[in-house]
């Protein structure tokens, strides 16, 4: 990316959220504070609520109780065009318009900067192609989006929410279609956007790649929040029985000696913790 | 970019084309030398008389009138089909030039009269038939099987046509002259009408091309669209709005025409990209010529009588609807 | 293994029970209107004129000669569409298809009315319903791609039904007024000129149909699933397929030719049968809801409605049957909402 602001990053916290879908509560209660210039993986079971949490975080929806506070601004009374331009949001099934190439996909992530009057300029290609360039797709401009493999068309979508210039990017499990060679691609992008100051909130199904890319973990279960901190801290065999169910090893990876979860055999013996 | 440029250029080449054919066409072929002089210069002594009834009465009002409906159906058609995600929506295969349609007849049917209170009427159809669709297309189960939204309009539309049917019976002379609006046809209303109606297109077009960027944003889903800063409760009701203007006061002119806001958008997508600041004046301009032709073939095709606009496009527009759903655009139902 | 079987004992128990009250509430329903009319009579006069009796002497005429014909038209029509419908929605997988709305019911119409106009009888009419029929499907089947998903399938099916409405159109605008007056009664679908020659052709197709569906009723069961699935299974789905769509076609058109196109009928029996029965695709429960809601529309059209303008029962269905519709599509999707 070009120049990041030197502003200190701001910061996204939720109090007492309660999120609903009719009359059926998601998400219970939930405090938290996501800091800043860090990557955090929101992690737990199907249904656990996590993508709704993203989804909150994102603006997408209104909370049912709670607030949702973006520098401690209620983050649904400030105006849409400024939220856009702090936060931007990768979400699990983005659709592509038929025919269309990736530098004008990208180049709608430039949208907030726009006004009635002030359309795409020669600044927002500049944008554009750092965005490429940052997420290792420059030479993909030209393509149709629908040509492109799986790892490729995420990193297109995620230069779309660079294009956006955000403070904090939401992705949510950007990585669940792709092979393994992919994946790390796209989670490397995001590593290095974190290095340049971005916040990155990443709902994530893969316990190992979270605890390696991650700096902070939270894992949800039935809408509440059961573990918040480093992936060392927060994966543990008990926190596995509880927001999993399962019995699961935890294993030293031998290069970063973050946590690597290794469920039990079915008939090994349930160890003494 | 070159590609968008070549992309317009064929369509407006193609509309001209279809201006000129639809005013020197037809069981009297004009010249074209003729028709100019008839239109610009009517005094001119060598100038056959019959020939400049023709061009000035006959061929001129149904050319604007082509030229109007036309455009305001395909700009309709890639609005409708930007909102609702859909490649095959179109504003009567879903019911609301049906619903124009009905409210039309029914408004003849209680006493309304003069151009623009049946006007009136038609957009308070074309309201209430898109108000069903909207609520419909944005259920997830609509949403992600963009073929029930076109069964549901069909059958909506079904729906219409009869109730239309059954006023027109309960009035024989209303039956007798409206039968020939409600196929689709270019002859019904007066030049005078079109020039009234003519500014409520404009406002709709307007309005539709206000949207281009929200619709732009809408086409990558409602998630993305919000994380851009659009709103997307407040875009679908502005493009209902234009949806109703331009397809409701189309339908008030040409009565109900099927597939040319489907044809016409899809044309101009093919034609220059699924940027809507360049699809939406391509879909106008191209409905507009579709209409044309459609209208100087049905006049072609069996002189002196004719076939009107409407049946035509609904032979022709259907084939090029299956085609669409063949391609690997179907796969995508 | 005792649940199950006592799953299906209680499915079967749920059939006779839904049956039953279906076929009570026609039997009431046709007494009703043997009974009601510009003559009232008693079920004393409706019993001595159905079964030709010494009674009342008019009572004979007017029940065997006006009712009596109008009730089974009614009723059988309704069967026909009802069980056409439901057919090609579980055949095509899609609850939403069926016979008035791709195609078929508009291309028995298109065809029958440019017959109609060539001024022919009703016989002659009925047979160029059932060839625009069997052409509509066709063309629906061939361009929608054999053994493809039911959607593209659909879509053809509409086109081709806006492609008739062109072509009914064009007959229409050509016809003098009068003949275009009577095509447009005939549009709207009215079971009040019935003939004894439509009603045994209806009911001669709708008893084979329902034989044939009773023998291969199974087969349907396993086209719910996907092609691939159902191969697995040992199924054949192109061939069910076609062969659902030649018998809806011939249902559709025989009933369209006695009554004309009766909006909605076969679109609303097949989702009311399941929701009644409690699964799919309840062929024979879609047959009876359908007669029973043509039957009871045409008693509200007759009945209900003041004024001596009597509308055809197409409306009435038609506007119930847009309900059923938007209730429909409304309601299935508060279970599907977003997975969190």
């Amino acid at each position: 990316m070009t120049t990041r602001t030197t502003n200190p990053a701001p910061e996204l916290r939720v109090e007492q959220l309660h999120l609903a879908y009719g009359d059926r509560t998601v998400v219970h209660g939930v405090d938290l504070t996501i800091t800043p210039g860090r990557m955090t993986a929101l992690v737990g079971a199907n249904a656990s609520g996590k993508s709704t949490l993203l989804r909150a975080l994102a603006r997408v929806i209104e909370p049912s109780a709670g607030r949702v506070l973006l520098d401690d601004h209620d983050l649904h009374r400030l105006p849409r065009r400024l939220v856009a331009r702090t936060i931007g949001i990768l979400p699990q099934a983005p659709i592509a318009p038929e025919g269309i190439r990736v530098a004008d996909l990208v180049a709608r992530g430039r949208y907030p900067h726009h006004g009635l009057f002030r359309g795409h300029r020669s600044d927002d290609d500049a944008v554009v192609a750092s965005a490429l360039s940052a997420t290792d797709a420059l030479e993909l401009a030209d393509r149709r989006v629908d040509e492109l493999s799986g790892g490729q068309r995420q990193r297109v979508w995620i230069a779309l929410a660079l294009a956006q210039e955000p403070r904090i990017l939401l992705l949510d499990e950007p990585t669940s279609a792709l092979d393994v060679a992919h994946q790390v691609e796209v989670l490397d992008v995001l590593r290095d956007e974190v290095a340049r100051g971005m916040t990155v909130v990443i709902v994530l199904h893969d316990l190992t790649l979270a605890a390696r890319y991650a700096d902070d973990m939270v894992v949800l279960a039935e809408g509440r929040i059961v573990a918040h901190g480093s992936p060392t801290e927060v994966l543990t065999e008990q926190t596995m029985r509880t927001a999993f169910g399962i019995e699961a090893r935890i294993v030293a990876d031998p290069d970063t000696h973050r946590p690597i979860v290794v469920p039990r055999a079915r008939g090994a013996a349930p160890s003494a913790q | 970019m070159k590609q968008r440029g070549r992309g317009a250029a064929i369509v407006v080449l193609a509309l001209l084309a279809a201006v000129v054919a639809s005013l020197a066409l037809g069981a009297r072929p004009i010249d074209l030398s003729t028709v100019m002089t008839a239109i610009v210069r009517p005094e001119w002594p060598t100038l056959d008389p019959i020939d400049a009834v023709v061009v000035r009465e006959l061929r001129v009002p149904r050319t604007i009138v082509g030229l109007l409906a036309g455009a305001a159906l395909g700009i309709a058609g890639a609005v409708m089909q930007g909102v609702t995600r859909n490649p095959i929506a179109d504003p009567g295969l879903l019911g609301v030039s049906a619903g124009a349609s009905f409210a039309i007849v029914v408004g003849l049917s209680i006493g309304v009269s003069g151009t623009l209170p049946l006007a009136a009427t038609a957009l308070l159809g074309a309201l209430l038939a898109s108000a069903v669709i909207a609520v419909l297309a944005a259920r997830p189960r609509i949403a992600n099987a963009p073929a029930l939204l076109v069964v549901a309009g069909s059958a909506i539309t079904a729906l219409l046509v009869s109730a239309t049917q059954l006023l027109l019976l309960s009035d024989p002379e209303a039956l007798d002259q409206y039968r020939f609006w409600t196929v689709g046809a270019l002859t019904a209303r007066t030049l005078s009408d079109a020039l009234a109606l003519a500014p409520v297109l404009a406002v709709g077009a307007v309005v539709a091309a206000l949207l281009a960027r929200a619709l732009d944003a809408l086409a990558l889903g409602d998630d993305v669209a919000r994380g851009l800063g659009f709103g997307v409760r407040t875009s679908r009701a502005w493009s209902l709005v234009a949806i109703v203007l331009l397809a409701g006061t189309a339908t008030a002119l040409a009565g109900p025409i099927v597939f040319v806001g489907l044809v016409g958008a899809h044309l101009a997508r093919r034609l220059a990209g699924p940027g809507h600041g360049m699809l939406l004046p391509l879909s106008g301009l191209a409905g507009a010529a579709l209409l044309l032709v459609a209208d100087t073939l049905g006049r072609l095709v069996a002189p002196p009588g004719e076939i009107e606009a409407g049946i035509v496009v609904a032979v022709l527009g259907a084939p090029v609807l299956i085609g669409l759903v063949r391609s690997r655009l179907g796969a995508a139902l | 293994m005792t649940t199950l079987r006592a799953l299906r004992r209680r499915d079967r128990t749920r059939g006779l029970i839904v049956t039953a009250a279906l076929v009570l509430v026609l039997v009431v329903l046709s007494l009703l209107a043997l009974a009601l009319g510009a003559v009232p009579l008693g079920p004393a006069e409706v019993v001595a004129g159905l079964l030709g009796l010494p009674g009342a002497p008019g009572s004979e005429f007017i029940v065997r000669g006006v009712r009596l014909p109008r009730l089974l038209l009614a009723v059988l029509v309704g069967a026909a569409l009802g069980l056409a419908g439901a057919l090609l929605q579980s055949v095509v997988r899609n609850p939403l298809a069926s016979p008035d709305i791709i195609g078929i019911a508009q291309g028995a119409s298109a065809a029958g009315v440019l017959v109609l106009l060539t001024g022919a009888g009703s016989a002659a009419i009925t047979g160029g319903a059932i060839t625009g029929a069997l052409v509509a499907a066709s063309l629906a089947f061939l361009l929608g791609g054999r053994g493809v998903s039911g959607a593209r399938f659909v879509v053809v099916g509409v086109a081709i039904a806006f492609l008739a409405q062109g072509v009914l159109g064009y007959a229409l605008t050509r016809a003098s007024l009068v003949d275009a007056g009577s095509a447009y009664f005939w549009l709207v679908g009215s079971v009040g000129s019935p003939s004894w020659d439509d009603i045994g052709l209806v009911a001669v197709v709708l008893v084979l149909s329902a034989l044939l569906l009773a023998v291969v009723h199974r087969m349907l069961a396993v086209q719910s699933f996907d092609d691939t699935t159902a191969r697995a299974l040992g199924a054949r789905p192109v061939a069910v397929r076609v062969g659902a769509i030649v018998v809806t076609s011939l249902l559709t058109a025989v009933a369209v030719g006695a009554a004309g196109p009766i909006a909605f009928v076969a679109f609303a029996s097949g989702p009311i049968g399941r929701g009644l029965r409690g699964r799919g695709p309840a062929l024979g429960t879609a047959a009876l809801v359908g007669a029973a809601s043509v039957l009871a529309a045409d008693l509200l059209a007759q009945h209900v409605v003041p004024g001596s303008f009597q509308p055809p029962v197409g409306l009435v269905t038609g506007a119930l049957g847009a309900l059923v519709l938007l209730v429909l599509l409304v309601r299935d999707d508060r279970r599907k909402e977003h997975q969190p």
